[in-house]
């Protein structure tokens, strides 16, 4: 039942991506997240485009698993453009009843759309292609600098990895919780409101007692290993550049290049 | 009045790169008070095979009949099959919520829409099947036993009345002495009421002394299905998939090797015992 969400969801497979320091594709989406707000013109969402075709086809991930996964957004899309399309003041198209279409509120909706798009299909492509441990990982790394301030960098970056790691093991325990409470007749389908939301509790008690018990056994083997934070502490896999990463900040580069000059000067 | 399967298919994360095929081409047919152990090690689509017979999991293909209804007919009652079909899930504990144990077991049929009366009727019937002290009734479920909370949450799905009562696993973590009464609870269940019992496990030991029948899964596929004796002679074949015979089996076989005439087939402690002073006094 739940299991169907693909947003932010790691594929595993063999590319030149996947195999890329996680500190690159972090800054890297950084970057292209900023410049899609920056762009005045149409030339530079055709940068962005052919950029992010580019960055799919390394991938290697299939388009249809992220398309897939745009599902889930495709509402928030609708209200925006909605919103945009009729509310924006300027000269007007289409009157239809009380609602007027501008020429500006379809430009700016047109733009919010394709703005949108393109800003969540990148960073699916970053969390298809790193997975979790890697991305705090280059967190880590990337905020030690703020030790020197006393920000607890690992400690946060400890935190997220958790977060992060217990989301598919709660979502498979709702299932579990959900189907054993349907097996009893419970009904989570049906009813109004109030209903529904009484419905819920035979699943969450299960559910937050599952995770203070879960989480217990973590914090104790944790400590049975004497784990105390991020002092002294060494990485197995240690990030290092390689030969393909410089190439990929320089691809970077040009496009950040690329996207000042063409689409925000002409 | 009986469930059957026909040629019953399932396919996990079907339409992706990771799908897997979790049962495959599976056909059973399960009489009326028949007790059947259903065996495989982890993987081998027994549990994926269980909520299917309750509803829980829709075929890819094939279907399913109970008591001669097919239960994937448009106007077929879901609702209805689940109360006369009970599963008890892998540590059943994991899904009480109440705050005291009665409460949990009326959960269930509460749900059927039966009054009052009746519900607490149904409870504290179950909980007496189960082998539950009366003092335990009105504490909270979360302060007993890991032995006490599973019998809780059995008798939550027996309050439901089910004609048949599916145990997925039910010793699971559990000390000796807990597995013994549990099954025990479980065979008296069954000669008492006449209850179809399907006992989900992967060790030999548990079902092979209490069911009728055994069904053994590997890779989605039924391997055997059989009474136990005949099961068991296939012993080189059950350690190949990751199984193994009961322990008598490999005794009785290794003393037919070193020359004594002993029936092979024998499959409890009892059995075995009597065969061998049997031969002895020869």
């Amino acid at each position: 039942m739940l299991r169907d969400i693909t947003l932010g969801q790691y594929y595993q497979t063999e590319s030149v991506l996947h195999r890329m320091d996680p500190r690159v594709k972090l800054g890297g989406t950084l970057l292209y997240i900023i410049s899609l707000f920056c762009f005045k013109n149409f030339w530079g969402y055709l940068i962005a485009v052919l950029f992010l075709g580019c960055v799919i086809k390394l991938s290697k991930v299939p388009f249809k698993y992220m398309v897939k996964g745009m599902k889930a957004i495709i509402v928030l899309l609708l209200i925006t453009v909605v919103f945009n399309l009729f509310l924006t003041p300027g000269t007007a198209l289409i009157t239809v009843w009380k609602l007027t279409i501008t020429k500006e509120g379809l430009k700016t909706a047109l733009t919010m759309a394709l703005r949108l798009t393109l800003l969540i299909i990148g960073s699916s492509v970053m969390t298809l292609t790193t997975t979790p441990n890697q991305l705090t990982d280059a967190m880590e790394k990337g905020m030690s600098p703020l030790k020197v301030i006393k920000v607890p960098v690992h400690e946060l970056a400890m935190m997220m990895s958790i977060a992060l790691r217990f989301i598919p093991i709660l979502l498979e325990e709702t299932d579990k919780i959900m189907k054993a409470q349907i097996a009893r007749g419970a009904d989570f389908e049906s009813g109004n409101l109030f209903k529904r939301a009484k419905a819920m509790v035979p699943l969450l008690v299960p559910l937050f007692i599952s995770a203070f018990r879960r989480a217990n056994d973590l914090a104790m083997a944790m400590e049975a290993r004497c784990y105390r934070g991020g002092d002294n502490r060494t990485k197995m896999k240690p990030l290092v550049y390689h030969r393909n990463d410089f190439i990929a900040y320089a691809f970077i580069f040009v496009y950040m290049v690329a996207s000042i000059t063409i689409g925000r000067v002409f | 009045m009986s469930l059957i399967l026909d040629h019953v298919s399932y396919i996990y994360g079907d339409d992706t790169t990771l799908a897997v095929k979790a049962l495959d081409d599976v056909c059973l047919n399960i009489p009326d008070g028949q007790f059947v152990g259903v065996i495989g090690h982890t993987g081998s689509g027994k549990s994926t095979l269980m909520q299917h017979l309750n509803g829980l999991l829709k075929a890819t293909s094939g279907s399913i009949y109970f008591n001669g209804e097919d239960i994937y007919d448009k106007d077929f009652d879901m609702k209805k099959l689940r109360s006369k079909v009970g599963l008890v899930f892998q540590y059943p504990e994991h899904q009480l919520f109440e705050i005291d144990v009665f409460s949990d077991v009326c959960f269930g049929p509460k749900n059927l829409g039966l009054d009052r009366k009746e519900v607490e009727l149904r409870a504290y019937d179950a909980l007496k099947k189960v082998g539950l002290p009366d003092e335990l009734f009105y504490q909270s479920p979360f302060d007993l036993s890991g032995g006490q909370k599973r019998r809780v949450a059995i008798a939550g799905v027996l309050a439901m009345k089910p004609d048949v009562l599916i145990l997925d696993e039910p010793t699971a973590g559990l000390d000796p002495k807990g597995r013994e009464e549990i099954l025990e609870q479980i065979k008296k269940l069954q000669t008492e009421t006449g209850m179809t019992i399907i006992l989900v496990s992967h060790s030999m030991e548990d079902v092979a002394k209490y069911v009728d029948r055994i069904v053994v899964m590997n890779r989605g596929k039924v391997m055997y299905d059989d009474i136990p004796k005949e099961v068991f002679r296939h012993y080189k074949e059950l350690e190949e998939v990751g199984l193994a015979a009961p322990q008598v089996t490999y005794i009785m076989h290794a003393l037919k090797q070193k020359g004594l005439a002993v029936d092979v087939d024998a499959t409890t402690i009892e059995e075995a015992t009597e065969q061998i002073c049997l031969e002895i006094l020869h």
